[in-house]
């Protein structure tokens, strides 16, 4: 009852029988969460597929046998997001290329006489020749999905066209589905997310997404893949754009198992774990710190994460002090334990120096050099990465030398990087990230604990935000009971649903502010999140947009377009004849 | 002995029907001064780039005398095997004209593509303008290559938001280059695949349907779309280019065997011997003509390149270490740049061992290589070097060492431009926009 009451109070559409029945039922059962602010909406995007929802889409289509050992280029990261750039992105030939390689690898594995009596829903008349009806069931039914909307006639047209020439050609049915097959691997409409609005037949003077768009968006926000059939079919039949059929489509993605690859490519993202793929710890100084302790950090973290937010759906601030984790040969050298067999559970014992995230070999090894650990870096990280707060760039033209050489007579970092104070130029900003970087301290740039360094005792004692604490555990609480902790998730949650962040005259202060109120009122937990973005009308409300100006041209009077449906398309043709 | 002459070549492989039979390439292949095929076309030139990160120090890097037999001063010492192919340009001050100084970025950016950045990459690099240019036969339209073993480490921008990414692994550019697709121009026999007639026509359909989805999106998405249908016909070249017999080329001599994947450590060591197995394979591309730009970076503007037993990465060296007052300079950031400069002469040398006509690759590119900064430790734009390595198929003196007495760096990309038959009047913008070339490197 609770649930479903809260799930009326947070959908806007419901807002006014949801009050009618807070009202009705008070107040004592359920917190009455506030109304969704008016939202403004994105621009429809256009983003470029990343190489995990490349992957796991054609994994849902073609099942988990199919090998895909590719690696399209990472996008640049903005606004703390790798994905924020998914809308910007360009293609280069080269990468085009390395997109053909992997449709070929695919469209042969499909045809492979080992798979295609399950990847192919029918057998050709003769496997020597064409055959019209089943390579039009194969590629419409394979098309629907990798296009995320079925096909126009005029777009399916051609491949079938194509699969029956290459057949006829090459005396081989299969050979004409497998060339067919590439090409359509190939189609922009496959790699590259066209999101397209259409006007919103409650609210007419508003666009919002259509629902093979909306089906997309959801699908890549919450599993990293694109949508499968059933939502594929919800969008088919108008479901999808009903608060009902939205709320009940939501409901199951997030029940799925698939919202954990979802959840991984999030916080993946978020916690800059692309950058385990270049970091390097010096052997002859960290000698126990391999390529497989990277992999292995990250994964730790990462299952983590899951195990917390999404097994025992538990208080996001709590991931930066819990003591569970797993652990797995190769970190339980850092860790100096008894290694175990494979991937175990593992609780931190309760003295133990570290606690959450922040204290996890990822972040303690990412944030440092390759010979030593970085109090700046750390503590810059820590803004950046979970309280989503910019750290300047230092000035140009300053001396490091002075404030940072660890050949000095200073013992500890503490000593040396205090130097920074010393220097207005650097004070600013050092003083907003050494004092949280410090209290790392007693974790090397391998992320192994020491209670000294160079024979003195390691002072872990710092500040965040005017919150005093003594060692890691401390700054640990703190980053815990930081108000910006789970705004900073709100705000980079959203902008990865969405596909990016809003134009800046569309800052939705407004409606982060609601969905901060409402994560609050859920014990910040991480299903209710995503349940209210994905149940938002912000996160399917489109505006027209405004043209940016392509890379590289200087401002025009280009005519402003609205990106839409094929079937609109079709409409102006008609009138224009 | 009866001699073989062109004629008598070309008849035995005619009469072998319609499987083709390729001799070794020969002598006979090629005009009397040899210097150009027997076809009449010339030799190709290429451009290319070389890249590495946080220049040098001037003290240890700058040659004090100018002109010819330069000498070599110890961040460059390792030149002494191929300076006569080298040309140096030093005195080079990059203009920020009004905007900040982006650490590792502006600078790089100023000698790639002729103008200061606000923020982002502000238009097509000069590989990129070139490619247009020179890219429009070749299997690749252009080749983009890192030693760091980061696919993100390129020097190579189509615009702001489309990088050329970089091959990073030795191994799977080799399977890029030489691999299954790969069509030997020395083959002895040549059978054009049915399968890649049909895929060729296949792809003219997706052109198709891009050319429709170009007319639903905004002007920003439009030009994104547009480079996806540049990609298109690249790929549908790639497909004529298997379908069409090859001339020969003597040059081409591909590995046989894939290599073993390298260490990807940061090593500096490692990263050097990555540098020589993707130089090798860039060199071999070059050679088999399947492209005619390459870019290669040795190492990132903000260097992370690691020295054994030294705590701090390569740029983190050049900000914290003190200069050392005997010496005159950092001096394991200097240690660095050294390193850097060895793979600078392996690069240039690889060209000469590629015999080409009746001289070397060498003669018949023209390198363009830069860094993105004057002195890493302040990260100023003064005194930053640039080099050209090569002779540009003999339009280019080699060896010689310029001042460019505060010119822009683009004073030598200008030059190159145009060296390369670029029909532009000026490259750059503002404080760095160059429209003379550098006379003295012309022959």
């Amino acid at each position: 009852m609770r649930s479903v009451l809260a799930k009326y109070c947070r959908t806007s559409r419901y807002i006014f029988r949801a009050g009618m029945l807070c009202l009705l039922m008070g107040f004592v059962l359920v917190g009455c969460s506030p109304r969704e602010p008016e939202s403004h909406g994105t621009e429809p995007r256009v983003r470029l597929v990343t190489t995990d929802q490349y992957v796991n889409s054609l994994r849902y289509i073609f099942g988990t046998g199919i090998e895909l050992r590719i690696e399209f280029p990472p996008f640049e990261r903005t606004h703390g997001l790798l994905a924020n750039s998914a809308a910007k992105a360009g293609i280069s030939s080269s990468q085009l290329e390395q997109f053909q390689r992997a449709a070929a690898s695919v469209a042969s594995q499909v045809v492979d006489p080992a798979n295609r009596e399950f990847l192919i829903p029918c057998k050709p008349h003769d496997e020597n020749s064409a055959d019209k009806a089943c390579a039009t069931e194969f590629l419409s039914r394979t098309g629907r999905l990798l296009y995320r909307r079925p096909l126009q006639e005029a777009e399916l047209a051609p491949f079938v066209e194509n699969a029956e020439l290459a057949a006829n050609r090459l005396e081989d049915f299969y050979a004409g589905i497998e060339v067919a097959l590439e090409a359509m691997l190939l189609s922009p409409d496959v790699l590259f997310v066209v999101e397209r609005a259409e006007t919103d037949p409650g609210n007419p003077e508003q666009l919002r997404l259509d629902a093979y768009s909306l089906a997309s968006r959801l699908s890549y926000f919450l599993w990293n893949a694109g949508p499968d059939a059933r939502l594929l079919d919800a969008a088919a039949s108008g479901e999808l754009q009903t608060d009902d059929g939205r709320a009940r489509a939501v409901e199951r993605m997030l029940a799925s198992p698939r919202l954990v690859d979802g959840m991984r490519a999030f916080f993946d993202d978020m916690f800059r774990f692309n950058e385990f793929r270049t970091v390097n710890k010096d052997p002859s100084i960290y000698p126990q710190y391999q390529s497989a302790t990277a992999v292995a950090a990250r994964e730790q973290t990462l299952r983590t994460v899951i195990n917390h937010l999404i097994t025992e759906k538990k208080d996001y601030r709590e991931l930066f002090t819990t003591r569970s984790s797993f652990m797995s040969p190769a970190l339980a050298i850092l860790y100096e334990i008894p290694s175990p067999p494979g991937w175990v559970p593992y609780t931190l014992p309760p003295d133990s120096p570290r606690a959450g995230v922040l204290t996890q070999v990822s972040f303690l090894s990412l944030h440092a050099h390759p010979g030593r650990g970085s109090p700046t870096l750390r503590g810059a990280a820590l803004r950046e990465t979970f309280l989503c707060q910019e750290v300047p760039a230092p000035p140009p033209n300053v001396d490091f030398s002075v404030v940072n050489n660890p050949d000095s007579h200073y013992p500890t970092q503490r000593e040396r990087v205090m130097a920074h104070n010393e220097n207005p130029s650097c004070a600013g900003c050092h003083k907003i990230m050494d004092p949280i970087g410090l209290g790392l301290e007693n974790f090397d740039g391998a992320g192994s604990f020491r209670k000294t360094e160079n024979g003195a005792l390691i002072d872990a004692s710092g500040n965040l935000d005017g919150r005093e604490f003594e060692d890691a555990v401390g700054l640990a609480h703190a980053l815990r009971d930081n108000p910006a902790l789970p705004k900073c998730l709100v705000q980079r949650l959203f902008d990865y649903s969405v596909g990016g962040p809003p134009a800046v005259e569309d800052q939705h202060g407004a409606f982060l502010s609601y969905v901060n109120e409402n994560f609050a009122a859920e014990q910040y937990r991480l299903h209710e999140l995503l349940r209210t973005i994905a149940l938002s009308d912000a996160f399917s409300r489109i505006h027209e947009p405004r043209d940016s100006v392509p890379a590289g041209q200087e401002p025009g009077n280009d005519e402003r377009q609205t990106t839409r449906s094929p079937d609109e398309e079709a409409q102006d043709v008609e009138l224009e004849s | 002995m009866q001699t073989l002459d062109r004629r008598r070549v070309l008849k035995g492989m005619l009469s072998g029907g319609a499987v083709t039979v390729a001799l070794p390439f020969l002598d006979c292949f090629l005009n009397d001064n040899g210097t150009a095929l027997a076809s009449g076309l010339q030799m190709p030139v290429r451009f290319g780039t070389w890249g590495y990160g946080l220049g040098g120090t001037t003290n240890v890097f700058v040659p004090k005398k100018f002109g010819p037999d330069y000498d070599l001063p110890p961040e460059i010492a390792s030149w002494a095997r191929v300076r006569e192919h080298i040309n140096l340009y030093s005195n080079s001050k990059g203009y920020l004209d009004g905007n900040s100084n982006r650490c590792h970025f502006s600078g790089w950016v100023i000698t790639r593509c002729g103008s200061s950045p606000s923020d982002r990459i502000p238009g097509e690099t000069i590989d990129a303008t070139l490619a247009k240019q020179l890219g429009k036969t070749t299997r690749f339209n252009s080749l983009t290559a890192t030693a760091t073993g980061d696919v993100t480490t390129t020097y190579s921008y189509l615009n702001g938001d489309t990088p050329n990414p970089a091959e990073w692994s030795p191994l799977k550019f080799y399977t890029r280059l030489f691999g299954p697709d790969f069509q030997d121009p020395n083959a002895s026999t040549f059978t054009p695949d049915p399968r890649v007639m049909v895929r060729k026509s296949v792809l003219s359909g997706v052109m198709e349907q891009t050319r429709a989805l170009q007319k639903t999106v905004g002007a920003a998405d439009r030009a994104r779309i547009d480079q996806y249908f540049t990609g298109l016909r690249q790929l549908e070249r790639q497909f004529e280019h298997r379908l069409t017999k090859p001339e020969p080329i003597a040059a081409c001599q591909p590995p046989g065997q894939p290599p073993v994947e390298p260490s990807m450590s940061n090593e500096v060591e490692s990263v050097q011997l990555r540098h020589r197995m993707m130089t090798d394979l860039m060199v071999m591309a070059l050679a088999c003509d399947q492209t005619r730009i390459f870019n290669m970076a040795y190492s990132a503007a903000s260097s992370d390149l690691i020295k054994p037993g030294y705590e701090k990465p390569h740029h983190t060296c050049t900000h914290e270490e003190p200069v050392d007052a005997e010496l005159g300079y950092q001096p394991n950031a200097s240690w660095f740049t050294r390193r850097s400069m060895e793979a600078w002469a392996d690069f240039v040398e690889a060209f000469t061992r590629v015999r080409e006509g009746d001289g070397t690759l060498l003669d018949n590119v023209l390198i363009y290589a830069t860094t993105d900064v004057g002195y890493a430790r302040t990260h100023t734009l003064d005194e930053m070097v640039v080099f050209t390595a090569g002779r540009a198929g003999g339009k280019v003196k080699s060896g010689l060492h310029i001042d460019l007495k505060k010119k822009s760096p683009t004073a030598v990309g200008y030059t190159a431009m145009q060296v390369m038959g670029a029909d532009v009047p000026s490259w750059g913008t503002l404080n760095n926009k160059s429209s003379e070339v550098l006379q003295e490197i012309l022959v």
